[in-house]
């Protein structure tokens, strides 16, 4: 069991959150032909929408109501209402996914309304979901407006009507916050080795993969989960939940349809893989296919080959809860030790960490944990190199905004292969990481040709 | 901040743009609007002096995605490039606890990092609920006594342009005229040549970049007494009221700092920008024009003639492989010709030119350079802007990082010179870079590689 602490400073120092509209933003653009639309002042979407580009190395869907100062006071529904005909008459979206920030939370806004303003105004855009979704930045963090995002779009998109087992053979997942285009895609590929198929949401593989499309670009998602599959998410034989940050939307989803669901906390490492693969094979009825078994001694190769890499090593991480967690354990499993843990907002599961504490808090706090606990290694967004150097560490990105390097979204860490690519990338890290002796110069050498020699 | 406060900055007698429409006040429309806001602009503006201490005072939205991402460079201090937020909670919102959680954030940030002067930017929602930044950066820097400035560039006011002015605005307030400068070192005194004291206003640092160019004034005699605010220091900024002379780098959105000189102190300005050989050269030019000294012009006039010599030199062998290459540019303001000048430099035809937030003066140069059928886009709709490319036949397409990604997904070859970049493209050395570049972009054997499948021949199995 560990402790949760929460710092209680007035300034936070190079913050590892980033807010809940971003998140939900991100829970958007897994949908397919989808705009995000943040209720808020524009910098909000500016912002976001640059910090998504340097991640993805793609155009982001994402808009903004762009309130000022004046509506701020004298409401902004008119602005809501005008934004979501915008949109549905420029873009000719199949979601809009209405967003609301600090600064309309704030000022009160109330989007169900405005909604249905909007219905009775514009009937002509019936056809457009809209999805509203409370998420202030106020409160939480990146993944905890994902969260709610995903609770929304089941609420506004799933009929509650008790489950039909029409297709015997398709699951549904819900997909947290951690999971990067590159793990969605391996979760479908796994899948779909036992004969199934899934509705993922959302499903960031499909639109965030980075893909070149024949109409080159696109104001919209480009893929992503179809509003009509959604739908249909009551006739799934279960539904498979990824994440506890999701576990909310797959009470909300269990309750509007029946779908028995299984829940795991994460997909990185070898106990989470074997129940996920033990829960897929019930569901299709059949043994576990070879290739899955192949992976799984591949990856128990692995784990002999690294652990001596990794036995012992000072490990300090800093991720929403989710990730954090997913690490924490994957470290633990390995014999490394978590020195330091930071998580960007709160989350119950926190509690159940096998170490010590945990805090709350930022990426000074994650400096201050690593400095203290002599840390080999951290592990964070790409705002951790400056850490690493300052700390002498070697540096794991993970998490949100990865922007210095190419390729963050195809990093693939859940499932018997990513974590074997975990462990490879995390093994050559530390060996690359790791001192050796300096070599001694005897005084004895003084005035002989060795004096001359230079130490490399 | 108050209306008729910000009625006050969009009202810039320095600027052309001022007699015709204010495009700065234009209402954004919801549901189709790009680009950043008044917070976005001040902090840009001001980030990159790089000792000080830069708080957003606001909820986690507005730090939490947007600290530490730009390009600007700084030669030693880099307490600019921690990020630092009060992270308001709904409890301090719903309780009022954002001035006192304010003046708290500030003690922590002077006892942890001894910044030279503390930044308070002011954000939507403690501006909605009413905070007096003005007050609390008052009792902490005589509490704690460091200069604390600060700056109400709450989002919701406008756009980025008047987030610049804001924080210059707040700078000529609360910042300039409080030191004298630093007597000019015996060491760097050289005979025969008078020692010049100037500011360059909106010169960023972007990548660096202004490094290529100022050996240059070192060179001429020329102490930049402070660059605002690229690489720039807290001290320095104190002291922009002592230059003889000034020049307002590439952005109309800080000319009113160089107005309010010139009223105030009677200091003479220039506007010009680094982008491009014959730029670079009338910068010079134009700084030594206001200096009234003989020598100065004639070692100015010497140095540009060597440095043309070298860059034409370096850019012999590029240029038969930019020759008439087709481009497209779409940047804001003065960066709207002088980019244009610089391609033309090249050998290059640019075929059109993007006028989003150039000023009536700006539209004039264009002309000037390409003609009165100058193509002009002033919408930034991404779609539209790639559909007037191809229209146009263009080769290549210039613009800021907003653009990157649409162009590239439509498989077009693109050159970013956003102010997020890590390239440097100013001055002489920066031309090179830039058409080097340019040459790679444009023969990137990918282009052809990624063009839609057509008809392949394929072996029989």
């Amino acid at each position: 069991m560990a402790e949760i602490l929460t710092p209680t400073k007035a300034l936070a120092v190079n913050p590892l959150k980033a807010s809940q509209p971003i998140g939900a933003s991100l829970a958007f653009l897994g949908l397919a032909n989808s705009m995000p639309l943040e209720h808020g002042a524009r910098g909000c979407t500016s912002f976001n929408k640059l910090f998504f580009m340097r991640h993805f190395h793609d155009p982001i869907a994402l808009q903004t109501t762009a309130m000022d100062h004046v509506i701020a006071v004298m409401g902004a529904d008119g602005n809501v209402v005008e934004a979501l005909a915008t949109i549905c008459a420029r873009n000719r979206p199949s979601v809009i996914g209405l967003i609301t920030t600090g600064l309309s939370e704030m000022q009160g806004a109330d989007i169900q309304r405005t909604v249905a303003m909007f219905r009775t105004q514009f009937p002509a855009y019936d056809d457009v979901a809209v999805i509203p979704v409370a998420t202030t930045d106020t409160i939480g963090c990146l993944e905890s407006g994902f969260a709610r995002a995903v609770e929304a779009i089941i609420t506004t998109l799933v009929p509650a009507t008790q489950s039909i087992v029409r297709h015997k053979r398709r699951v549904n997942v819900l997909a947290s916050a951690m999971l990067t285009p590159g793990d969605v895609e391996a979760i479908k590929t796994f899948i779909a080795a036992f004969g199934l198929t899934a509705i993922v949401l959302p499903d960031i593989a499909d639109s965030l993969d980075g893909h070149l499309i024949e109409e080159g670009f696109s104001t919209l998602t480009y893929g992503g989960t179809p509003p009509a599959s959604i739908a249909e998410m009551g006739q799934s034989a279960a539904t498979l939940v990824i994440g506890p940050s999701v576990n909310k939307a797959a009470d909300l989803l269990h309750a509007r349809t029946g779908v028995p669901d299984f829940r795991f906390d994460s997909l990185i490492g070898l106990d989470g893989c074997d129940a996920f693969a033990e829960v897929l094979a019930e569901i299709a009825g059949c043994a576990i296919p070879p290739i899955i078994e192949r992976q799984r001694s591949q990856l128990q190769d692995a784990m002999v080959d690294c652990q001596f890499q990794l036995g012992g090593a000072r490990v300090a991480i800093a991720a929403d809860a989710d990730l954090l967690c997913a690490l924490t354990g994957f470290f633990a499993d390995m014999g490394a030790d978590v020195v330091g843990a930071v998580a960007a907002g709160r989350a119950a599961h926190l509690g159940d960490l096998s170490i010590p504490s945990v805090v709350v808090g930022d990426l000074e706090d994650l400096e201050f944990l690593a400095r203290e606990g002599r840390a080999d290694m951290i592990v964070t967004n790409s705002h951790g190199v400056e850490i690493a150097r300052r700390q002498q560490t070697a540096l794991l990105r993970a998490g949100f905004p990865i922007y210095d390097s190419f390729g963050a979204h195809t990093v693939t860490r859940a499932g018997y292969a990513g974590t074997r690519q975990l462990l490879f990338e995390t093994a050559n890290l530390l060996a690359g990481h790791y001192q050796e002796i300096r070599p001694y110069r005897s005084l004895y050498w003084q005035g002989t040709p060795r004096e001359d020699e230079v130490t490399c | 901040m108050k209306t008729d406060e910000l009625l006050a900055l969009m009202n810039e007698p320095a600027c052309a743009h001022n007699a015709k429409e204010k495009s700065g006040c234009a209402k954004p429309q919801p549901g189709a609007t790009q680009g950043g806001c008044c917070f976005d602009g001040a902090r840009n503006a001001l980030l990159p002096i790089a000792d000080a201490a830069h708080i957003v005072h606001g909820p986690i939205g507005c730090a939490g995605s947007s600290w530490d991402n730009r390009g600007t460079r700084s030669s030693g201090a880099d307490l600019f490039r921690v990020g630092m937020t009060t992270d308001l909670s709904d409890m301090d919102v719903i309780m009022g606890r954002g001035e006192k959680r304010l003046f708290k954030a500030v003690r922590q940030a002077v006892e942890t990092y001894h910044p030279a002067g503390v930044f308070i930017y002011n954000t939507c929602v403690p501006a909605l609920q009413g905070d007096d930044i003005e007050t609390v950066a008052k009792a902490a820097a005589e509490r704690f006594g460091v200069p604390v400035v600060p700056v109400d560039c709450a989002g919701f006011y406008g756009n980025k342009n008047l987030g610049n002015r804001i924080g210059g605005e707040a700078v000529y307030k609360h910042v300039i005229g409080t030191r004298e400068p630093d007597p000019v070192p015996a060491s760097a005194q050289r005979p025969g040549i008078t020692t010049h004291d100037i500011n360059l206003i909106g010169e960023w640092n972007v990548g660096g970049e202004f490094w290529a160019v100022a050996p240059l004034f070192d060179e001429l005699g020329l102490r930049i007494l402070c660059t605002f605010s690229g690489d720039s220091r807290f001290r320095e900024v104190q002291t922009m009221h002592r230059a003889e002379a000034n020049m307002v780098v590439c952005s109309k959105a800080m000319i009113q700092v160089a107005r309010k000189l010139q009223e105030d102190y009677g200091t003479p300005f220039i506007e010009g920008s680094f982008y491009g050989i014959a730029d670079t050269s009338r910068a010079f030019r134009d700084i030594a024009g206001m200096l009234n000294d003989p020598d100065l012009t004639a070692r100015t006039e010497a140095m540009i003639a060597r440095e043309e010599a070298k860059v034409e030199a370096a850019l012999a062998p590029l240029k038969p492989r930019l020759a008439a290459k087709r481009v497209l540019i779409f940047t804001g303001g003065y960066k709207s010709w002088s980019i244009v000048s610089a391609m033309q430099d090249l050998g290059m035809e640019v075929v059109a030119t993007g006028t989003e937030k150039s000023t009536e003066e700006d539209k004039a140069r264009i002309i000037e350079l390409m003609g009165p059928d100058a193509k002009m886009i002033s919408d930034n709709d991404q779609i539209a802007l790639l559909q007037t490319f191809r229209e146009c036949r263009g080769d290549i397409l210039i613009a800021g990082d907003r653009y990157i990604y649409p162009t590239l997904k439509s498989r077009i070859p693109f050159l970013d010179i956003d102010h997020v970049r890590r390239i440097g493209y100013a001055g002489y050395d920066g031309m090179i870079e830039l058409a080097g570049n340019l040459v790679h972009v444009a023969h990137s054997p990918v282009w052809k590689k990624v063009q839609t499948r057509t008809e392949t021949p394929r072996r029989a199995a």
